[in-house]
């Protein structure tokens, strides 16, 4: 049931409502409404499917815009009821946290009070029929071009008559929607894809027709008449659960939007759209949602009759905007462009009024909010000042993003408020949040407080600084305290360090709140606290100073929630403490802390963890004080079963006995724990397997005597032979710390290891092999270490019989535990023997399963680096072959290590005959494969020294191909950034080729051979190659005015290139030549090179300055002109 | 450089490059302020360098922080008055 609170996403519909047990309560309502929605027969599915629009309210996606409290009545009653579960699964604690896309039930107004507050969907609406209402029930229905009145914050609870004019809307007509046909663009995302799918089913299901059956049946076959006997089922109650056929049904109908018979008019394609007409043909798809947003367009203007200026602008923008939500990459682009050179134009209102109901929208989905993100934040550049005036509009849009639960959408709604404050400035941003801090619904807060956080950020703490001063001293209402006091939580959240300067400043703000008489407002002020020592750790415990002490009375003075804060805010403050503080003042809250570890309540506990885990870790704190005053209470509360049974507890008591353990040092943590490795509770042990792995993993086992030793080894092997769960890394991470770190001390147990080992490998279910292959991995340099090779060699026996294993997943562990087997044996003394082991593999390589792919290359790489030797040169040619495909994995590690596995078989066996296979290979269609090709060349030339391979490879330029000749430059260019000084003995003889090359009509010919100078030029500098290098500038220099960017680029390289090899003074002679010409073109260029060739040597180029360049015309009084040079320099011509 | 992005791109590039290098240029750049730019990278040049500071002292006859006082005063306004720009 928390499904009541929780917002559903689109997946849970079609499951979701089975075992919703509103949904059969609504099914007796359902049939008196069918009337209704039969009358909208296109709709589908009838009554039951649709119904009437309190379930299409719970069946739609929950967005942003019913967040709390939006349920329906009957929902809403539930919930209440259920309110005490509920509370208990949400966090109370964690208002702070970023992830929580939900509004925390923490600081939430008079929510938390025994009455349950009226909320406004359960009262009985205020309008004058029962039909009517309220606004926020329907999906947003805005008529196109007009801001909808609810332009107000969205209230979501009400909390008095005084906000009633918000969500009712008895003008507005929609009180009469749910009588007529639906609008199909009132239906939510969902089911409308739903209604997609059915139509194209039942469309491939419908009933043969006699005309059909006809063209495909031959001639000679006649229609048999039904039987005698035969009477169709009539019974009405089959009628009534027949599945209907809106396919049929809708086909009359004339509702505002109609299923297209035929693609025709579609421009979508079948089924999709709607049926656009022909002067709009040139837009994108219309989705039936998109109708009350954009079917102004629909219309056609009567003939004769001109649009007013108005309607015509409005239109304008509508196609711009259905251009760039529903349009190609290329209209969109387009659209977004015009929007923004003509925003100034268009006016802010006009946009805003039709953007902002689109992204209220609650069918958009999130590309197409992010498109429209992306229109505001490039309008509000143009317009600037001019928003001003709907800057509370658009927060009322853009707020409830800063709490979505999507992150992407929480960053977009951050960008947008911080370029709005940008554009409209701090006094617009405060005039129009102003109202909203002291309201008395939560949510609107809770956002406003965000808001103001990103407002902060944008324009600068200090400048909101005053503002928040007079907020939080508020005498008015504790909510305005309480939101400010939020803002400064949510500006260190926000802003991380950056507090650091304001600090001071703003624990000034806050601090007086600590002894406010609310009680919300002194724990939000704890909160905040704790945030900014956060935000600041482990700088700026002067700024601290001055709440230390109410902080540590408070402790001593309050319960329940408030004291959970109080502490949250010490345990954050005492890490930044210098030693003898922290000592003291750690002793002055443990005594707390340890009366609160007996404490039920879930959230404190972890609260009293994570404090107790940052007191420990600072230095003052002795261990001998830990060892006797916190580690007994310690174990004796929080090491029990159901600690392991919630995630986030598990989590944090694992840190915390770590980093406890970190001070009193291994022995008297695992001493208290190891035996309950053989705990009969399964997630128990793992809790415990998981803490002694990584305290042993940390601290090794020098500590633990031979007693401990067994005890652990022994629980350990237990609890991983007695796992059943299907999570087993974190087993396979503890058992392979304890054996590694134990080393030769693990000999005496290394025989039932493996014998464990060896039993699971040939078990049935194939995680468990996998997990035993896994822990080879793990455990083969400990059985080197103590010097068992002979069970090591039985091992690899085991594994190389184990390599016909069905499932990929496990097949590649085996791989992953063969290698480490080889690795740590030797490849001279493995068993079987390579020339045994490597056939074997050569088919295994032709698994297209990535993991296998990773591990088998892995291991044929190793063989062919360490003991290539001892395999047949043929049989290496034939993994070659096999080698070219795995080119074409998807994962780069996999394609490194190919390439340079053809690096160590050119090596084993000579480069020719693997540089013939990888030169055909240039051939392919496949680009990736064909980069990858050429890197390997490059590899295999830099393996086998460049000689061998540079003859082959510049002959094969000769193949009148492109893709051939371009993959020879590429790898003539990856070659020499591989072989760096090396090149300098090839330059000379791969200069005609670049010369050709450069001069080439393809420019992407050019382009990899730029690339090929510039890493060619970058190998050499100083090597007395600079003639080469001139010559080479020739070519590459008139192709600095390429406007392609990439070709652009690389021939920017290749100056750079050439600069570093021959300095700069000589570039700077091919700059001058260009500086100041007449083409604008030629100068923007040539300035280009001048100043990345200045910014990189700026004091090498003080030598190569011209003189006498440019003089200046100067009056010397009576008409007389003077020509006076502006370079003089005399210290440049001292001479001794 | 297609788009208008990308063009503004380019331009916030080049600002940012000319705020943290004063002596880039740009195509619209006139000669006098490169030929000042050019000039007072000469000085600095010359009073960067100890050896080259010690030289110019030697021939001026002058001390050495003299010298370096006197070139840093060359800084400023290297290539005298402006000219009278056209627009």
């Amino acid at each position: 049931m928390e499904g009541a609170r929780r917002k559903r996403n689109r997946w849970d519909d079609a499951g979701g409502d089975a075992g919703d047990p509103k949904r059969d309560e609504e099914g007796a309502t359902g049939k008196a409404e069918s009337a209704v929605s039969d009358a909208t027969g296109m709709l589908g599915g009838g009554g039951m499917r649709e119904g009437s629009p309190s379930q299409q309210q719970q069946k739609r996606k929950r967005n942003r815009w019913d967040d709390r409290g939006l349920d329906s009545d009957v929902s809403q009653q539930t919930a209440l009821k259920l309110k005490g579960t509920v509370e208990k699964k949400k966090s109370e604690w964690d208002s702070d946290d970023e992830n929580d896309g939900e509004v925390s039930v923490f600081d939430d107004g008079v929510a938390a009070q025994a009455t349950p507050r009226g909320n406004r969907w359960d009262q009985t609406p205020v309008a004058a029929t029962p039909k009517q209402r309220s606004r926020w029930d329907e999906t947003p229905q805005v008529a196109s071009g007009s801001f909808p009145s609810g332009a107000e914050t969205p209230l979501m609870s009400g909390g008095g008559g005084a906000y009633l004019e918000t969500p009712l809307h008895p003008e507005s007509g929609f009180g009469a929607m749910p009588q007529g046909p639906q609008d199909p663009s009132s239906l939510s995302q969902e089911s409308l894809n739903a209604l997609r799918w059915e139509k194209d089913i039942e469309a491939r299901n419908k009933p043969w027709t006699d005309e059909e059956i006809d063209a495909i049946i031959p001639d000679g076959y006649k229609i048999v008449p039904p039987p005698e006997s035969y009477v169709p089922i009539t019974t009405p109650w089959r009628k009534l659960t027949a599945t209907p056929n809106p396919a049929q049904d809708g086909e009359g109908d004339e509702g505002v939007y109609q299923m297209p018979t035929s693609g025709e008019g579609s421009v979508g394609g079948a089924g999709t759209g709607l049926t656009v007409p022909a002067h709009m043909k040139d837009l994108p798809e219309l989705k039936p949602e998109d109708m009350q947003f954009f079917g102004s367009l629909l219309r056609e203007c009567p003939e004769g009759e001109e649009l007013s200026a108005e309607e015509a602008r409005d239109r304008k923008i509508a196609r711009l905007l259905l251009k760039v939500k529903n349009g190609t990459a290329q209209q969109r682009k387009q659209s977004l462009r015009w929007l923004t050179e003509k925003a100034r134009d268009f006016g802010a209102g006009p946009l805003f009024n039709q953007i902002l109901p689109l992204l209220m929208s609650p069918t958009l989905e999130d590309q197409e909010r992010h498109l429209l993100v992306k229109v505001i934040d490039r309008i509000l550049y143009k317009l600037d000042e001019l928003v001003r005036p709907y800057v509370h509009k658009i927060l009322v849009v853009i707020e409830p993003l800063l709490i979505d639960e999507d992150y992407y959408a929480r960053v977009e709604g951050r960008e947008i408020i911080s370029n709005l404050s940008k554009a409209a400035g701090l006094a617009t941003m405060i005039a129009a949040m102003r109202p909203d801090i002291d309201n008395v619904d939560e949510y609107v807060r809770n956002t406003t407080a965000r808001a103001f956080a990103v407002c902060a950020s944008a324009l600068g703490i200090p400048t909101l600084a005053p503002f928040l001063k007079a907020v939080c001293q508020s005498k008015k209402s504790w909510q305005a305290r309480h939101t400010g006091i939020k803002i400064v939580q949510q500006i260190s959240i926000l802003v991380g360090c950056a507090v650091l300067p304001h600090l001071k400043a703003l624990v000034t703000i806050i601090q007086p709140a600590l002894q406010d008489e609310n009680q919300k407002v002194r724990t939000i002020c704890a909160l905040a606290l704790a945030a900014l020592a956060e935000a600041a750790a482990p700088y700026g415990i002067e700024s601290f100073d001055s709440v230390l002490k109410p902080l540590w009375k408070g402790v001593r003075a309050h319960r329940g929630k408030v004291l959970a804060a109080f502490l949250k805010a010490i345990g954050y403050i005492i890490p930044l403490m210098d030693a003898m503080y922290a000592n003291y003042y750690t002793r002055e809250v443990m005594v707390i802390l340890i009366r609160e570890f007996a404490t039920p309540d879930e959230e404190m506990k972890k609260i009293v963890l994570k404090v107790v885990k940052q007191c420990v870790s600072t230095e003052g704190v002795e261990p001998e004080y830990i060892r006797q005053e916190i580690l007994p209470p310690f174990f004796q509360h929080f090491w029990v079963r159901r600690m392991a049974l919630d995630r986030r507890n598990y989590r944090q008591l694992v840190d915390t006995t770590v980093e406890l353990s970190q001070k009193v040092g291994c022995v008297d943590v695992v001493e208290k724990i190891a035996d309950d490795l053989k705990d009969e509770s399964e997630a128990y042990r793992r809790m415990v397997a998981e803490a002694v792995g990584t305290i042993i993993e940390n601290q090794g086992v020098s500590e633990i005597g031979a007693g401990l030793e067994e005890r652990l080894v022994d629980g350990i092997l237990f609890a991983f032979q007695e796992q059943t769960a299907e999570d087993s890394d974190v087993m396979l991470k503890a058992v392979g710390t304890v054996v590694s770190s134990l080393g030769q001390r693990a000999k005496p147990y290394l025989p039932q290891i493996c014998g464990t080992i060896k039993w699971r490998l040939n078990n049935k279910s194939a995680k468990i092999r996998q997990q035993a292959a896994d822990l080879i991995s793990q455990v083969a340099p400990v059985l080197r270490t103590c010097e068992e090779d002979q069970l090591l060699s039985h091992l690899g026996t085991v594994l190389y019989e184990y390599l016909g294993e069905e499932y990929p997943e496990v097949l590649g562990s085996i791989l992953g535990a063969t290698k480490a087997v080889v690795n740590v044996i030797g490849m001279d003394r493995m068993t079987p023997p390579i020339k045994d082991l490597l056939p074997r593999l050569t088919p295994i390589l032709r698994n297209r399963h990535e993991k296998v792919q990773e591990n088998s290359i892995d291991l044929v790489g190793r063989i062919a680096d360490r003991g290539a030797e001892y395999v047949p040169a043929r049989e290496w040619m034939r993994i070659c072959f096999e080698l070219l495909e795995m080119l074409k994995a998807h994962k780069k590690a996999i394609r490194r290590a190919t390439v340079n596995t053809f690096g160590y078989i050119a090596k084993a066996i000579g480069p020719s005959d693997v540089l013939a296979t990888l030169l055909n290979n240039l051939k392919v269609q496949d680009r990736q494969n064909r980069v990858c090709t050429t890197v390997a060349i490059a590899i295999v030339a830099e393996s086998c020294a460049p000689f061998t391979v540079i003859p082959g490879i510049m002959n094969e330029y000769k193949v009148p191909d492109a893709n051939v000749q371009n993959g020879v430059l590429k790898s003539l260019s990856f070659m020499f950034e591989y072989i760096g000084e090396m090149g300098k003995d090839y330059i000379y003889s791969v200069v005609p080729l670049l010369e050709d090359a450069l001069m080439d009509r393809d420019h992407v010919h050019r382009q990899t051979a730029a690339s090929a100078v510039g890493h060619l030029a970058l190998g050499v500098p100083g090597m007395g190659c600079e003639d080469a290098f001139v010559h080479l500038l020739n070519y590459v220099w008139p192709n600095i005015f390429e406007t392609s960017p990439h070709v652009h680029n690389a021939m920017m390289a290749a100056v750079e290139g050439i600069r570093v090899a021959v300095g700069p003074g000589v570039i700077l002679q091919y700059c001058l030549q260009g500086l100041f010409h007449p083409a604008r073109k030629v100068r923007e260029q040539y300035w280009r090179v001048y100043n990345s060739t200045y910014v990189s040597s700026q004091d090498a180029l003080v030598a190569f300055y011209p003189r006498n360049l440019g003089y200046v015309d100067r009056e010397v009084g009576g008409g007389e002109v003077e020509r006076e040079a502006l370079l003089t320099c005399p210290e440049l011509d001292m001479m001794i | 450089m297609a788009s208008t992005s990308d063009r503004l791109l380019v331009n916030s590039q080049l600002e940012h490059l000319q705020a943290r290098y004063v002596g880039t240029g740009h195509p619209d750049l006139h000669r006098y302020d490169w030929l000042s730019n050019i000039q007072r990278d000469t000085y600095a040049s010359l009073v960067g360098h100890h050896n080259m500071l010690q030289y110019v002292a030697l021939c001026e006859n002058e001390s050495v922080g003299r010298t370096k006082y006197k070139l840093l005063n060359k800084m400023f306004l290297p290539c005298g008055n402006p000219p009278e720009r056209e627009d």
